[in-house]
């Protein structure tokens, strides 16, 4: 049997009973969806799909690639982002379509060439289900990727601790593009907060290698070349013990063990006006 | 493993450096075993340096390799061992490179003389055009 007369015969079959195909097919998706999603927006996706699919086939046969099934690919990404965006499985996902299958299933009594039909239709279903969990992991990958972002903006804070001082408490693992996104924040602060002195605190920082150190050292030369005096602090006993026996030369850098200490020393260097603690003023 | 009797009943892994998140992996890997092996806080953070240096430098010009990492014995003591292994173009002049401040890249010239200062024994083997092999060793004091 030529593949036209297939197609033909399959646009046939699906056409006959279309409502009522469609319907098991939304059933069929809605039990393993356990109600997460609205029965009646659940109804108008695959029904929009199978009418989709139907035309597809009506046109273009099985070249599920082609021009003719623009839509069906339309609809499945759609349908498909949502599902990742909403926490569904890959396999509720696929299961969404797969399901199509079933609703054609061969008996006992089917003729060859409906069965011929079944095969076709089969063979095309699989073929968009991969299509669909192709656009799930693309989906899901653009998700993590716009998070990484999201908390690589998060755990780099830039905080104003006086008048003209700031600081960015910098935690966890320090690479080029944090340290990026950490200068830029930064110098950006010391122009909009108008400061002079910048604190750059690494108790959060678990070791300090030489990387670590370099990115630290461009940041604080970025600072300097504004105006502005650094401040390194947070350096640990074992941290001092480490960047000694390493090598790294923090230069004239003032660094100091806490926090607390640098920002005493920066408001002793910086030209703020503390007299209002005396009470005296 | 650096021909040294491994601890009974423990295990060495191995992961490969591919990628700077398994720099970070490799760097929580052997903090993990160091803090099982007892190694005070300052040894700790010498070792786990260490190994990020030799774990970047790995990746950066030896185009990746693995690291096997693992406890071992001698004399009664045991230490924490990591093996950094790669196929890369090997080190030319190994005395150049252990000089401080002596870099083909862009770094500051500190990983591997650094390195070799923050552990109690250092190995290096390399051949040029087949590769580099780094074993260090902290041990517990």
């Amino acid at each position: 049997m030529a593949e036209q007369d297939i197609s033909a015969r399959l646009v046939e079959l699906l056409t006959a009973r279309g409502e009522l195909l469609a319907s098991a097919w939304v059933e069929a998706v809605s039990r393993t969806l356990r109600g997460r999603i609205s029965l009646a927006e659940l109804d108008r996706e695959l029904h929009d799909l199978y009418t989709a699919l139907v035309a597809g086939i009506r046109e273009g046969g099985s070249d599920w690639q082609g021009e003719a099934y623009a839509e069906v690919r339309a609809l499945l990404s759609e349908l498909s982002r949502g599902r990742a965006r909403q926490g569904f499985t890959p396999t509720e996902t696929a299961t969404s379509v797969l399901a199509c299958k079933d609703i054609l299933a061969p008996t006992a009594d089917t003729p060859a060439e409906d069965i011929h039909a079944y095969l076709q239709l089969s063979k095309l279903v699989d073929s968009l289900a991969l299509f669909t969990l192709e656009v799930y992991a693309k989906t899901r990958e653009e998700i993590i990727s716009a998070q990484a972002e999201q908390l690589m903006e998060l755990s780099t804070p830039v905080v104003k601790l006086w008048d003209g001082v700031v600081a960015v408490p910098l935690v966890g693992t320090l690479d080029s593009a944090r340290t990026q996104v950490v200068m830029e924040k930064l110098l950006q602060a010391l122009v909009d907060i108008n400061a002079d002195q910048a604190i750059i605190d690494i108790t959060g920082v678990p070791a300090v290698d030489t990387e670590v150190a370099q990115h630290l050292l461009k940041t604080v030369v970025a600072a300097r070349l504004m105006g502005a005096e650094c401040i390194i602090s947070g350096i640990r006993p074992q941290i001092a013990q480490t960047i000694v026996a390493l090598g790294i030369q923090f230069g004239d850098i003032v660094t100091k063990a806490s926090l607390a200490d640098a920002l005493k020393h920066a408001l002793r260097n910086s030209s703020t006006d503390l007299s209002i603690n005396g009470g005296q003023a | 493993m650096s021909g040294l009797p491994p601890v009974p009943g423990t295990e060495h892994q191995t992961i490969t450096i591919e990628s700077n998140d398994d720099v970070v992996r490799a760097r929580q890997l052997v903090r993990g075993l160091a803090q099982r092996c007892k190694l005070s806080l300052v040894d700790q953070t010498k070792l786990v340096t260490a190994a990020s240096e030799l774990a970047r430098n790995t990746l950066v010009y030896g185009g990746g390799g693995v690291m096997r990492l693992g406890l071992v014995q001698r004399d009664g003591r045991t230490g924490v061992t990591a093996v950094f292994e790669d196929s890369g173009p090997g080190i030319p002049d190994i005395d150049q490179a252990m000089t401080d401040g002596w870099t083909s890249g862009g770094g500051l010239g500190l990983g591997l003389s650094g390195a070799r200062r923050l552990v109690d024994d250092f190995t290096l083997e390399t051949e040029v055009g087949s590769g580099t092999q780094i074993a260090v060793t902290k041990w517990a004091r």
